[in-house]
């Protein structure tokens, strides 16, 4: 991650919550949802963070606009560091960044028709109100049809209560949109639509993006960069085409098993990790990871990998890396895009 | 689907069976459909096509004000459609249960998983309530929870996502049922989780030789599990035949549409993903309900229903119901 390059980099950025039992004496440990997270976005750059639920992907996308106070760490926006997580502070980065939630007609407000909900940003941001034609035009860029800026939010379908988020992100034109599980819920047949807009708004406003996903083959598509959370640790991260092909880290070769592929020719015979991601609040030691990896070794119980790079933009944290040569077409058929010539 | 016979009597027979809310609004119109002893059949569809209307009507789960209507829909050889509430009720689990998509919700958060399974054990008056708690420590580890005990005094918001599922499962065969539906049972699921619950299905199915009716809208899980596959669109069977052969030479514009859409089917170069342009319409009387968003729609489509064409006319045929389909 070479620094003065990206437009918006977390370094180390940790965020703890208090533990239960807060005002009890027998009040439990704070618990730490991410630890020591570095994450650099480029100018233009779709940057996927891949994880199970509970790996702290939502709570990173939170963070950096501070939606969720970090508790450590360091936030740099074009080269400058925010001198404080204050909500003060964290203004400079909302002017440049918005935010598409997980569900989006849940971010709207009720009673408010969706043109003055896509114009809403523009305004709390002071820069003046948009005109009509404005609206229609940031509905048009969101491929939102026009009959719809009169409508409430719940009568919008998934996509197009998608697609308005979309709209009123760009009305204060971002240069980085952070997007939380942007396809969650939709149909095959809609989600590449959604996508196709993220890649229409970087070509038109060189946007970076930050794609929180747990689909795999969405961000073995669009993304440019990976990034892979447990427990909210990253264990790996590099460029897509790199990680897809040869996973370094045992848990990315985890995830990209457990994917179903549809042809019921390559069926798997057993699941490729077995058990559920441990609790935060009793973290495995050593390696976070070895309780369920299939590759342990004694030395990953007791000692915590550090980050090594394997080459200048590809970091892993494990003591054993893959070996670079197991690809993933050699390992088996398993995850062969296939059906490139079907149409 | 009508014209062959079942060599074994089936565990659900459905034969041009309609449903619609108030008798006004369709949501399933003239579906055939056949689930043999021991056989995953999947239905495959997106949001609206009708398939979990189709899963609820099933186990008669769907509110008073619905109309099914039909030659036959039939329930381990039981007549659903003239069936009296106390007949249902006395279907419901030996002859079929269900798993719903979110297993949050599946379950009372007032009461501890050990009391609602044995709830469900109701039937066994024989049997002691120690003899029944055996009989749900058994199931809770044939389903791979651990620490079954433990989990008996436990309360639903206890345990994640996944572990629910599997006492979810666990709960469904308990009854020991003919026929397991399954309503997007992997949905709410992590993929490491959805893995292990679908080799966990078809270890059930292997094992206890239950059926099981899969309905899901992805296309992975479908070519994972399944042995026959219905692609539903508008409340239509649209397609339906064996897996391998759905999977390998899809006919039906839709299905061929669908699968083009699939992000994990398509080479990773590619950056852009297609879509399939309009919405999913309600369902239509007459013509083909994908007229409207079809590229090779032909004149007749619009006002002529499109018969069952063979596609492969092997033991297990593989059918499409479209007039390009036709020789």
């Amino acid at each position: 991650m070479t620094a003065g390059t990206a437009l918006i980099e977390a370094n180390n950025l940790s965020v703890s919550v208090p533990g239960s039992g807060r005002w009890s004496l027998a009040r439990k440990p704070p618990v730490d949802i991410l630890i020591d997270v570095s994450v650099a976005v480029r100018p233009g750059e779709i940057v996927c963070m891949v994880g199970e639920s509970g790996s702290g992907k939502t709570t990173f996308g939170r963070s950096l606009l501070g939606l969720v106070k970090p508790s450590a760490g360091q936030i740099v926006l074009d080269g400058t560091p925010l001198p404080d997580f204050t909500q003060r502070s964290f203004r400079r980065i909302r002017r440049e960044a918005s935010m598409l939630f997980q569900e989006p007609v849940t971010s709207f407000d009720p009673r408010q028709r969706i043109g003055s909900i896509i114009a809403e940003p523009r305004r709390i941001a002071g820069s003046g109100s948009l005109r009509n034609e404005d609206i229609v035009e940031l509905a048009r860029k969101a491929d939102l049809a026009e009959p719809l800026l009169s409508h409430f939010p719940h009568a919008l379908s998934g996509g197009q209560a998608r697609r308005a988020a979309v709209a009123r992100s760009l009305s204060v034109v971002p240069r980085l949109i952070v997007a939380d599980e942007p396809t969650a819920g939709l149909d095959v047949s809609v989600q590449g639509g959604v996508l196709n807009l993220f890649l229409d708004i970087r070509e038109e406003f060189q946007t970076a993006f930050l794609l929180i996903t747990h689909n795999l083959s969405i961000a073995r598509h669009v993304s440019d960069r990976i990034v892979i959370l447990y427990l909210g640790r990253v264990l790996e991260s590099g460029p897509a085409r790199e990680i897809f092909r040869a996973p370094r880290h045992p848990y990315t070769r985890a995830l990209l098993d457990s994917e179903p592929v549809p042809d019921p020719t390559k069926r798997r015979t057993a699941p490729p990790v077995i058990g559920e991601v441990p609790s935060l609040t009793a973290r495995p030691s050593g390696c976070e990871f070895h309780t369920r990896c299939g590759f342990v070794q004694d030395r990953c119980r007791h000692e915590r990998p550090v980050q090594s790079t394997i080459s200048a933009d590809h970091q892993v944290a494990c003591h054993f890396p893959l070996s670079p040569r197991l690809t993933v077409v050699d390992q088996g058929p398993r995850l062969v895009p296939r059906a490139a010539n079907r149409k | 689907m009508t014209d062959q016979m079942p060599v074994t009597s089936p565990v659900l027979e459905m034969r041009d069976v309609s449903i619609s809310y108030s008798g006004i609004i369709p949501a399933v119109t003239g579906v055939d459909l056949l689930v043999r002893p021991g056989e995953i059949v999947g239905i495959i569809g997106e949001s609206g096509s009708g398939k979990s209307t189709l899963a609820q009507s099933i186990l008669g789960l769907l509110p008073e004000t619905v109309k099914i209507s039909g030659q036959k829909l039939a329930l381990s050889g039981v007549d659903l459609l003239a069936a009296s509430d106390s007949t249902l009720r006395n279907l419901r689990g030996p002859a079929a249960a269900m798993i719903f998509q979110n297993p949050m919700t599946t379950f009372s958060p007032l009461h501890t998983l050990g009391r609602q399974l044995m709830d469900l054990l109701w039937r066994e008056r024989h049997l002691s309530t120690l003899e029944k708690r055996q009989m749900i420590l058994v199931a809770l580890q044939d389903v791979g929870l651990p620490d079954p005990a433990a989990r008996l005094e436990a309360y639903p918001f206890q345990l994640s996502g996944g572990m629910l599922q599997r006492v979810a499962i666990a709960a469904a065969l308990l009854m020991r049922p003919s026929l397991l539906v399954a309503d997007e049972p992997t949905t709410a699921l992590d993929v490491t989780m959805e893995a292990q619950i679908l080799h966990l299905m078809r270890e059930i199915r292997n094992k206890a030789g239950v059926s099981i009716l899969m309905i899901s809208h992805h296309l992975g899980v479908i070519a994972e599990l399944c042995d026959r596959v219905a692609v539903m669109y508008a409340g239509r069977i649209v397609e339906e035949g064996p897996v391998e052969t759905i999977f390998a030479d899809p006919r039906h514009p839709y299905t061929k549409a669908l699968f083009a859409c699939e992000p994990a089917l398509i080479s990773d170069t590619a950056m852009r993903l297609p879509v399939i342009g309009g919405e999913v319409p309600r369902p239509v009387d007459v013509g083909c309900g994908f007229a409207g968003r079809c590229s090779q729609v032909l004149d007749c489509c619009s006002v002529l229903s499109p018969p069952w064409v063979a596609v492969h006319n092997t033991d297990a045929p593989h059918l499409s119901r479209c007039h390009r389909s036709a020789p």
